[in-house]
């Protein structure tokens, strides 16, 4: 991660001019998708992650069946011209990584147990990467599954959060991520203050990583508010027309 | 209790606290919070709080009366598709009322892909779902066609007391079967209208102003 | 079913095995037992059992780091390990924990890369840690932490000639450490921290917190499984792994 010769901050801003604990701008737009019970496309900057939510639907083969309880499964990718060294196309050790830790951070919020034998199936495609492409995929899902109707406890949301030249920073883009000295991905249900996805790499002390999680943490409260006005916005807007 | 109507909740949402009200569909319960589950329109009164869902599948609840299509013929009765992530049996004893001898074809009685408006009668915690045709209302629907809507549409779409629904059938002289689980039937030479009006209604559920803005299509 | 056992003692304040919430299974460490290997070690964390060799090869180096050797982590959940294991490529959870292990590895800045060049921008050794699962009885990923630092603590780099051909069993020095980095991986159980869950206990743990730390208590990988939990009971985490992974250290 570290590579100190490139400097990322010049008179305390970053090199796309923010300030250490600004994100960038964020765009949500839902019902992309049109095929799916629910979708959504999610913009930190330059980053731009696409979600697609189908279920619950049945599930075959059957032994992948829960008789308990329905399923959830999800599958993140990059599309291969997403980044700068075009990524072969299929899964790589990270996505099938990511496509992991994902599931686990959204499957705390959703009522699963209402849907024995079935699944929920999400699909998140980044088609542009530029830093925090999974908290952008998860806080994209979070929206399909609630633009799709699957009961859920409250919404998800994530953000990166980190260490630039010595200083703790808020949303880190791509060229940031990989010169850090530390980036952290941060998924939590906000309205339970309750965290469903934790990584960290890179050198940090007890006492950073507690403050850089502070941090996540007032981020994810605006950017989840950011979520619930776009779900309200869906049905205000043909309320006034 | 002051009814509150077209509050949009979502998922996550405080609603209240329980002050012994029932819980209808779509909220939870964490110690005495109640939150809602879904996006959708909070229905308060003063012994039930409940959340009518704008979006979501069809989960098959026991006394619904649905639209099916017929799957699959098989030994003991019918595999029906009722337009959920569960697939229902028509058992042959709730199919049909004279004895059958189980050597006979009963594909002479419901076929492949013929509409059946039937009621659900069985749905275990499992969600083995089991519907009847032993309903006053129940039938076999012959031509017409099917259209699919969202079934938390479809109490706007049937009206109160039927009021919507009726007002379709008596302007475009169809005859509509609307189940709810998001399916319905029509037949008539003005389907292509009350089409038309069920889409919309579909589109603009949870404004006000819909029943004129309707009555007006439909005279259009 | 003997993992509801396990969660009813739990919760009870007791283990199967009747080990403190915070105690590790004994652990044995045996350098240096695969021949062939530049480095290698045989862990057992009381019955899971792991081996990780060691392997140098020569590579080209990546185009963005010309002056830096390569490494690569790799883990084999081998089908004899366990009845959950399949022959196939690496699932989910293989993969999970081999990157985990190599963040650990890599962000701690335990070996120093920049000092495995050959020929600047052409020519670098490759580091390959290649983890095998023996026998899968819980705490799989800190298994294979501690037998990866153990094998990189036990590795030796060959010589090389003319700048390209590896001399095997003919070695210029022990590789550079710099540091140990050790994962703990921190559980919850209901309200209960513990430790180095046995296989019973991973079946009904609620959430895992794998936490890398370095010799000078620096955190530099972090990785959580399972359910969610809460924002407060980051620290206490934090501070038992920190704790805990001391004396881990010092029985390499």
């Amino acid at each position: 991660m570290e590579n100190s010769k490139k400097e990322l901050l010049v008179d305390g801003k970053r090199l796309d001019g923010r300030a250490l604990d600004q994100l960038r701008p964020i765009q949500m737009k839902l019902d992309v998708v049109s095929q799916a019970d629910g979708s959504a496309e999610v913009r930190f900057g330059n980053t731009i992650a696409i979600a697609s939510v189908y279920g619950p639907r049945a599930l075959y083969p059957r032994f992948l069946q829960e008789s308990e309880t329905g399923i959830l499964r999800c599958r993140y990718n990059m599309a291969p011209f997403s980044v700068e060294d075009r990524k072969s196309p299929g899964p790589d050790r990270r996505s099938i990584e990511l496509s992991k830790v994902i599931r686990l951070a959204l499957k705390p919020a959703i009522f699963l147990e209402e849907f024995p034998k079935a699944t929920i199936d999400v699909f998140i495609e980044i088609i542009q990467g530029d830093g925090s492409t999974r908290v952008s995929g998860i806080n994209a899902a979070s929206l399909a599954l609630a633009s799709a109707g699957v009961p859920m406890r409250a919404l998800v949301t994530g953000c990166s959060v980190g260490k630039i030249d010595g200083s703790l920073v808020v949303d880190l883009t791509g060229e940031e991520d990989m010169n850090s000295e530390s980036d952290v991905a941060v998924a939590m249900i906000p309205d339970k203050n309750e965290i469903t996805l934790l990584q960290a790499d890179g050198e940090l002390t007890k006492e950073e990583l507690l403050k850089v999680l502070n941090y996540a943490r007032e981020n994810c409260l605006k950017i989840n508010e950011i979520q619930k006005k776009v779900l309200r916005d869906k049905y205000k807007t043909v309320e006034s027309e | 209790m002051v009814e509150v109507k077209r509050l949009i909740v979502l998922p996550g949402d405080f609603i209240k606290e329980r002050k012994g009200e029932k819980l209808g569909k779509n909220v939870y319960v964490e110690g005495s919070n109640v939150f809602s589950r879904v996006i959708g329109i909070l229905k308060l009164s003063e012994n039930e709080i409940e959340v009518y869902p704008l979006s979501g599948k069809y989960m098959p609840m026991v006394g619904d009366k649905v639209v099916g299509i017929v799957k699959e013929v098989e030994v003991s009765g019918w595999l029906i598709d009722i337009n959920s992530p569960y697939p229902a049996f028509l058992p042959l004893s709730e199919g049909v009322e004279s004895f059958i001898d189980s050597r006979s074809d009963l594909s002479k009685f419901f076929g492949t892909n013929d509409i059946i408006f039937c009621k659900i009668s069985r749905v275990t915690k499992n969600k083995i779902v089991q519907v009847s045709m032993r309903d006053f209302l129940a039938r076999k629907l012959y031509s017409g066609i099917i259209i699919k809507v969202s079934p938390s549409k479809i109490p706007r779409i049937i009206g109160k007391a039927g009021s919507m629904i009726n007002l379709i059938k008596n302007k475009t002289n169809c005859d509509i079967y609307t189940g709810q689980n998001g399916v319905i039937w029509i037949r008539g030479d003005e389907k292509a209208k009350a089409i038309e009006a069920i889409l919309t209604i579909e589109k603009e559920s949870h404004i006000t102003g819909l029943t004129e803005k309707i009555e007006k299509l439909l005279s259009g | 079913m003997e993992g509801k056992y396990a969660l009813e003692l739990l919760e009870r304040g007791k283990r199967i095995d009747e080990r403190a919430f915070d105690e590790f299974r004994q652990i044995e460490i045996l350098k240096g037992v695969i021949q062939k290997a530049e480095g290698s070690a045989r862990v057992k964390l009381g019955k899971t059992e792991v081996i990780a060799g060691v392997k140098i090869g020569i590579g080209t180096p990546f185009e963005d780091t010309p002056d830096e050797g390569i490494l690569v982590v790799n883990t084999e959940f081998t089908p004899l390990a366990s009845p959950d294991f399949e022959s196939g490529p690496p699932g989910e959870n293989a993969v999970e924990l081999a990157r985990i292990v190599d963040r650990a590895i890599r962000e701690s800045k335990c070996i120093d890369l920049k000092k495995l060049v050959i020929v600047p921008g052409e020519k670098v050794l490759s580091v390959f840690i290649d983890i095998h699962i023996i026998n899968h009885e819980g705490n799989l990923i800190d298994a294979a932490a501690l037998a990866s630092i153990a094998a990189l603590t036990n590795t030796r780099v060959p010589k090389v000639e003319d700048e390209k051909t590896i001399l095997r069993g003919q070695y210029e020095k022990d590789l550079p450490l710099l540091y140990k980095p050790i994962t703990v991986s921190v559980c919850k159980v209901g309200k209960n921290l513990l430790l180095d869950p046995n296989l019973n206990e991973e079946d009904v743990l609620d959430s895992k917190l794998t936490i890398g730390i370095r010799d000078d208590d620096k955190i530099c990988a972090l990785q959580k499984q399972g359910k969610a939990f809460k924002f407060e009971e980051v620290e206490k985490m934090l501070d038992l792994a920190i704790e805990k992974s001391k004396i881990l250290r010092s029985l390499l």
